[in-house]
């Protein structure tokens, strides 16, 4: 790694005022793919501004009324073990727990895993000047596109490696990012951004910029007896531990007397940004979920896939994956997943 | 009389309690926790792996949870508690018992990744003390042995928890010398 300047910010105000005056100068949360990037040479920051030294940036805080709020630097060790996430947001716990291994989870946070860079291995090799730092072509086109982008590819086909984003999205959350101009507040799907809008970022941090609070709304019908709300987060990856997906679906169901009164199905893995899928969601509407209902709302998401040659393989992994987790959210038994 | 040059600092200084004891020491900010602890404070127990998260030989104790050293500034140890193998031993220079156990069952060949082990088991039998196979697994998941396997590391965490639990367990004859023909 080269020298830097490390910077410890007395407050938010201090540390975004320092990112937005300095181009060089980058955040550090957690560090885990940041400094992870710094090795392997693909970026050289000049100065760190270090988010770990603020105070109140790492709560969890629940309420039936105002629903989940988690503060971005927030670890996801944390994030999978607190009570009020497994009990009603499972989606959430799963995808926290299924992120890299024990070790990272006690240093990585929240922000962080929302706002990593891709995992794409033409990306993360300095040799490779390509597209997305800058470069003219995306080699993952014509080279080895095993774990590129089948849906929402183009110019540049990497996917988005969070866990915690379509499983966040999948339970409709908000994201607040904090600046040098003060606080916004967006639907976290619309802080996603596709390569034709640019292919040098994935999201919508403007200068300065960081991520400073994500903000899950309650169910609208909490409490309701014949109704219930199950969400769950299936992931594949190639190694037990520490891996990336392959694929992976986030879903979460409010079903009232049997029936899906409302539904979101985000696929991770597969695209750019977290991939939500409303023919899924259009399926499911009003009905009872059966086998082959969820297998039609599994087909229908991948209708639009475009496999790039070496990976075909995800478009049938992938609505398998959505029909199971159809499934075990419509499931009859109580029995928590 | 000469007059002094100004020569600007160019290494960062940090305090904290390394194996229960305090510790200054002056680095290059960038260093990671692992290079510091290996270059700085001649602390080699910390083994440097593959340097990106993926191996787990790293790992220490970072204020009692295991965190990987090569993945962590050692500007972040500022103020905090870090323990590395070096600090497992007891008083008179006594193996911990989970050193005893990866000894006696084979648990370490190599020894390369142990350290990181034997860390990462610390801490899940100071909030577990008598964990599943299953939580074991879990819990070991993000460190890599190549060299015997994982058996024989599960079976050396369990008895290392039963004898911290003061039980006065027995390794099977068939774990050390196999199964008799």
């Amino acid at each position: 790694m080269r020298n830097f300047q490390h910077f410890n910010p007395a407050s938010l105000a201090q540390a975004t005022t320092t990112l937005s005056s300095k181009p060089d100068a980058w955040v550090i949360a957690g560090g885990i793919d940041l400094l992870g990037e710094m090795k392997n040479g693909i970026i050289q920051p000049g100065t760190l501004v270090n988010l770990k030294t603020l105070p109140n940036l790492d709560y969890i805080k629940f309420s039936e009324s105002d629903g989940l709020r988690i503060g971005a630097m927030a670890t996801l060790a944390k994030i999978e073990a607190h009570p009020d996430i497994r009990k009603h947001f499972t989606v959430l716990s799963q995808a926290a727990h299924s992120v890299a291994t024990p070790q990272i989870r006690n240093v990585g946070t929240l922000g962080g895993n929302l706002c990593q860079r891709p995992r794409c291995w033409y990306y993360r090799n300095p040799a490779f000047h390509c597209l997305k730092k800058g470069g003219k072509e995306c080699f993952s086109v014509s080279g080895e596109n095993k774990y590129n982008a089948i849906l929402g590819g183009g110019p540049v086909f990497i996917v988005h490696p969070s866990d915690c984003a379509p499983a966040l999205i999948s339970l409709g959350a908000e994201v607040t990012v904090a600046g040098p101009r003060g606080k916004r507040s967006m639907p976290l799907e619309k802080f996603f951004i596709l390569p034709t809008e640019n292919p040098l970022r994935e999201n919508r941090l403007q200068a300065g910029e960081v991520v400073t609070e994500v903000h899950v709304p309650p169910f609208h019908d909490a409490g309701s007896s014949s109704s219930a709300h199950r969400s769950v987060y299936l992931k594949v990856k190639e190694r037990g531990a520490w891996d990336f997906a392959l694929a992976s679906a986030a879903v979460s169901m409010e079903t009232n007397a049997g029936m899906c009164r409302s539904v979101r199905v985000v696929l991770g893995g597969v695209a750019p940004i977290p991939w939500r899928c409303p023919q899924a969601e259009k399926t499911c509407m009003g009905k009872q979920i059966d086998e082959a209902l969820a297998a039609e709302a599994g087909k229908a998401s991948l209708a639009q896939a475009v496999p790039l040659g070496k990976n075909d393989y995800k478009v049938e992994m992938a609505a398998n994956l959505i029909k199971r987790a159809l499934l075990m959210c419509s499931a009859s038994s109580a029995s928590p997943r | 009389m000469k007059q002094r040059r100004k020569i600007r600092k160019q290494k960062a200084h940090i305090a904290f309690v390394l194996n229960g004891e305090p510790c200054e020491v002056a680095f290059a900010p960038h260093k990671t926790l692992l290079e510091v602890l290996r270059e700085d404070l001649n602390l080699t127990g910390t083994k440097h792996g593959c340097e990106l998260g993926e191996c787990g030989t790293c790992a220490v104790l970072l204020d009692g949870k295991p965190v990987l050293s090569c993945l962590v500034l050692g500007l972040d140890a500022e103020g905090r508690e870090v323990t590395t193998v070096e600090g497992m031993q007891l008083p008179e220079g006594r193996l911990h018992p989970l050193q005893e156990t990866f000894a006696d069952l084979g648990a370490a060949q190599c020894g390369y990744c142990t350290p990181g082990f034997l860390l990462t088991a610390l801490e899940l039998l100071a909030k577990n003390p008598k964990p599943t196979r299953e939580e074991i697994a879990q819990a070991l998941s993000g460190n890599l042995c190549r060299c015997t396997g994982y058996i024989k590391i599960y079976e050396a965490v369990e008895l290392a928890a039963a004898h911290m639990r003061g039980e006065k367990a027995e390794v099977a004859e068939e774990v050390v010398y196999g199964l008799k023909s």
